[in-house]
């Protein structure tokens, strides 16, 4: 029996922290149906990059990513007057509930959780969205590239002589799912000893603040405010990404203790530029790190990444080439945990884009899949799962309830 | 059913030994939010963690450290040596009790030390041990050195991370393992929790903060190279989509997501589309209005708009714009109107424009917890989530080094005043 078999779960969430909360779920084995609509279909089917450019809601690479596990998809327009009455079966089948539409959505819809909770009282109702159900900026439209700009971290990826370069693409969107994750497993196992729902307001920025506790404690306390130290690290030198042989090659080094320092020195040769007492100190170093920084990719410029990679691990210090998307996929360590399984799909064909958890458990393996094509599901669902019979289907469909 | 009255939270009847240094505190302190007796067991002196900075007013002193402060609340904390004979038949009576072991050693030393998983499964079949490392407790990278540097690295996000002209970059704070690692192994944690209620037997959580990160890197860079082997880099601020073309031949599209403003940096990103065009619609209508909007930008209905066919002299046209407009404005500015038209516009905030947000004022995020030891009390974020369920959340500071020794070793684990008093002579606790 697999973790949460049997547990199922109504998914109205679309592109990124919805489907990646669920994921964890569908990975061991719950039963998820996708509430999608050919009208409006997921955003993150009809964004590039597609699959030999071809733009269309079964082509997008990003969505593909986003879904590496089973669930079943139906489409449903919830502004046809007849789809409500479909929606309250679909939930009266379901355990769990989620939602990352504007606050008001479901509520517009009759599907809020007061109304959801007259169907089911033990439903358990998750809604994520950037700010939260309540407050000034809760009908906000949200998306994780602006929750990076108020998450903390924009302001302090960058160098201290230039504007920040902030983070990579949509980060908070892969982080907000985790807490998203915990709280509702939490909550299942909640109601499974008590009998009681609930429903679960979950505000992005408010769960991603907590992983920056300490700046804001810093600005609180200590009245200061964080800058960018480009790859520096307070009490650690030499820290940083330094440049390799080849084009944009670099290898990332950490050297954290007097013992690493020493094997540093060892590995590079001993050179005399070492043996200098501004280099022999923590303090030293650090007072001197421009000139550290620059005879350290002295070295390893000299080198490749690989083997600069290789040679300081090798003798105890950390040491990690800055991988490109050539690299990762074929990175020995992450093949050996499975990353990017290549799975069949009618439209994407076999593409290896297919990820598992952050974690492995020694009992309960997961279970990746590639995501349903839209509306795949809807007779399945419609006619077996909530037993609609033959005519009321095909009379519904042809009246454009189930667009 | 029922009988949890005034429960705490979803997780009162968990019990958690929470061995974790500063890369997986934040695991154990989500459970504890979440309700769950979190039991910090630190080495006797104290954690490693606590000499991380900042401080309570620069004071470098362990009980002063607000990196602990921080990750650290609702936990009860004891000292333990786990590497001594007593400390380990004692930790062991602890595991027997409990549901949960956290750690985030390097791979293999639980086991070296005599306390790996098979030990711990013999003590009590039911344990579920989470482990948190950089790299995972198997393969050709277990042995490796895993700084935060170093994670981010091989993951794949620092050579996206940053501009074009300067080395692949990291945020200025340990992003891998307390945005990534920590938080899988709470999830990890869950889910084992719940195949040990079907089931009935505990296990091993394996969670690796380089496997985790795979994920914020994205399929953007993935999609060029499965295509056409192109290799995607770092452009700073501007993100580059990649128009895959037919015929096999990849074409990048690049729009700033990040603008500078009269006063710093705002987040603008350009999206298009039914869902998400308005935004960018309703700041085309802005410019307009202020005399600023080219031809080009008029023109477009961003409802309609798709990245896969425009061509860059077309969005060079448009940034530009966008790029004159912001500059006109300050963050304050550009936030407030932003909102009354809602436009995704969303300015560099520091931690002090954060606490200043009515948003989080109104939903009453932010806590004032009691730090009796400082005399003072300190605001803090407050619970990651919300709920409809009435529970009698605490917000309590983290502990003093040792603090609950004599609640849980007296009263809970039943040893006597003079062998607590041994113990702690002989540095085991």
């Amino acid at each position: 029996m697999r973790p949460f078999e049997g547990v199922k779960i109504l998914d109205f969430t679309w592109l990124g922290v919805g489907p990646l909360t669920v994921n964890y779920f569908n990975y061991y084995g719950a039963t998820t149906i996708k509430v999608e609509s050919a009208l409006r279909p997921d955003p993150f089917r009809i964004s590039t990059p597609y699959k030999e450019g071809q733009i269309g809601p079964e082509t997008s690479y990003g969505f593909h990513h986003a879904h590496p596990t089973k669930a079943m998809c139906v489409t449903l327009n919830m502004k046809h007057p007849k789809a409500k009455e479909i929606a309250e079966r679909l939930i009266q089948w379901a355990d769990i509930v989620t939602d990352n539409f504007t606050p008001g959505t479901m509520e517009k819809w009759g599907l809020g959780y007061e109304d959801l909770k007259k169907i089911k009282p033990e439903i358990i109702m998750m809604r994520t969205c950037m700010h939260g159900q309540t407050g000034p900026l809760a009908r906000q439209p949200g998306l994780g590239f602006v929750l990076t700009a108020i998450s903390g971290l924009a302001p302090i990826t960058g160098w201290p002589d230039r504007p920040p370069s902030g983070q990579y693409f949509a980060f908070t969107d892969f982080v907000a799912p985790l807490f998203n994750a915990v709280c509702l497993m939490a909550a299942l196992d909640y109601r499974r000893r008590t009998g009681k729902g609930q429903c679960l307001d979950m505000a992005q920025h408010e769960s991603v603040l907590r992983c920056v506790g300490p700046l804001l404690l810093d600005s609180v306390v200590n009245r200061r405010e964080p800058t960018p130290k480009g790859n520096r690290f307070d009490y650690a030198a030499p820290h940083g990404i330094y440049r390799c042989k080849g084009e944009d090659r670099w290898c990332a080094i950490a050297v954290f203790s007097d013992e690493e320092w020493e094997s540093f020195c060892r590995v590079i040769g001993n050179p005399v530029w070492t043996k200098e007492p501004k280099f022999h100190t923590l303090l030293g170093r650090k007072e001197n790190e421009d000139e550290l920084d620059k005879f350290v990719e002295g070295w390893t410029s000299q080198r490749s990444a690989e083997e600069v990679m290789a040679l300081m691990q090798g003798a105890g210090v950390g040491a990690g080439l800055a991988a490109n998307i050539k690299d990762v996929v074929e990175n020995p360590q992450l093949k050996h945990y499975g990353c990017y399984q290549a799975l069949e799909h009618p439209y994407m064909g076999k593409v290896p884009i297919y990820n598992p958890p952050g974690f492995n458990l020694s009992k309960a393996p997961h279970e990746r899949a590639s995501p349903p094509v839209l509306g795949e599901h809807n007779e399945y669902v419609y006619t077996k799962l909530i037993g609609l019979p033959d005519e009321a289907f095909v009379q519904l469909m042809g009246e454009g309830v189930f667009d | 059913m029922g009988g949890e009255e005034n429960a705490k939270g979803m997780l009162t009847p968990y019990r958690i030994l929470d061995l974790t240094n500063e890369r997986g505190y934040i695991c154990g302190q989500l459970l504890g939010d979440l309700g769950a007796d979190v039991i910090k067991i630190e080495k006797p002196g104290g954690d490693p963690g606590r000499n991380m900075g900042p401080f309570f007013h620069d004071i470098p002193d362990p009980e002063k450290s607000l990196y602990w402060f921080a990750f650290n609340t609702n936990k009860r904390g004891i000292t333990l040596d786990i590497e001594t004979v007593d400390g380990q038949e004692i930790f062991k009576r602890l595991v027997r009790d409990a549901d949960v072991v956290i750690e985030s050693f390097d791979p293999g030393y639980m086991d070296k030390i005599g306390l790996g998983y098979p030990v711990l499964n013999q003590v009590n079949p039911r344990i579920i041990m989470t482990s948190i490392t950089g790299f995972g407790q198997t393969g050709p990278y277990k042995d490796f050195k895993a700084p935060d540097l170093v994670v981010w690295a091989l993951s794949g996000n620092a050579y996206m991370t940053g501009d074009p002209d300067r080395a692949p970059l990291m945020s200025s704070f340990p992003v891998p393992y307390i945005f990534a690692g920590a938080l899988q192994g709470a999830i990890g944690t869950m889910v084992a929790l719940h195949h040990r209620q079907r089931i009935g037997e505990g296990q091993q959580v394996d969670a690796s903060a380089q496997l985790s990160l795979t994920w914020p890197l994205s399929s953007e860079p993935l999609a060029p190279w499965l295509e056409q082997g192109v290799i995607q880099k770092r452009e700073g601020r501007v993100w580059f989509r990649s128009q895959i073309g037919a015929d096999k031949k990849t074409v990048f599209v690049g729009a700033p997501n990040i603008f500078q403003c009269k006063d710093g940096d705002v987040n603008f990103t350009i999206m298009a589309g039914p869902s998400f065009g308005q935004s960018t619609g309703a700041l085309s209508k802005w410019i307009e209005s202020e005399g600023m909007a080219s031809e080009t930008l008029k023109g477009i209905d961003w409802l309609k708009f798709e990245w896969q066919t425009v061509s860059q002299e077309v969005v060079d046209e448009f940034t530009k714009d966008f790029s004159n407009f912001f500059i006109t404005r300050t963050k304050a500015e550009l936030f407030e109107e932003a909102q009354k038209r809602g436009i995704m516009v969303y300015p560099f905030f520091t931690p002090r424009e954060i606490m200043e947000l009515n948003q989080l004022k109104f939903r009453n995020y932010w806590v004032e917890v009691d730090h009796p030891e400082l005399e003072t009390s300190i605001t803090y974020p407050g619970s990651f989530f919300k709920t409809s369920e009435a529970f009698a959340m605490e917000y309590r500071r983290a502990p003093l080094i040792g603090e609950h020794n004599e609640e849980v070793y007296l009263n809970e684990l039943g040893l006597s005043k003079e062998e607590l008093l041994t113990l702690k002579q002989a540095g085991v606790i």
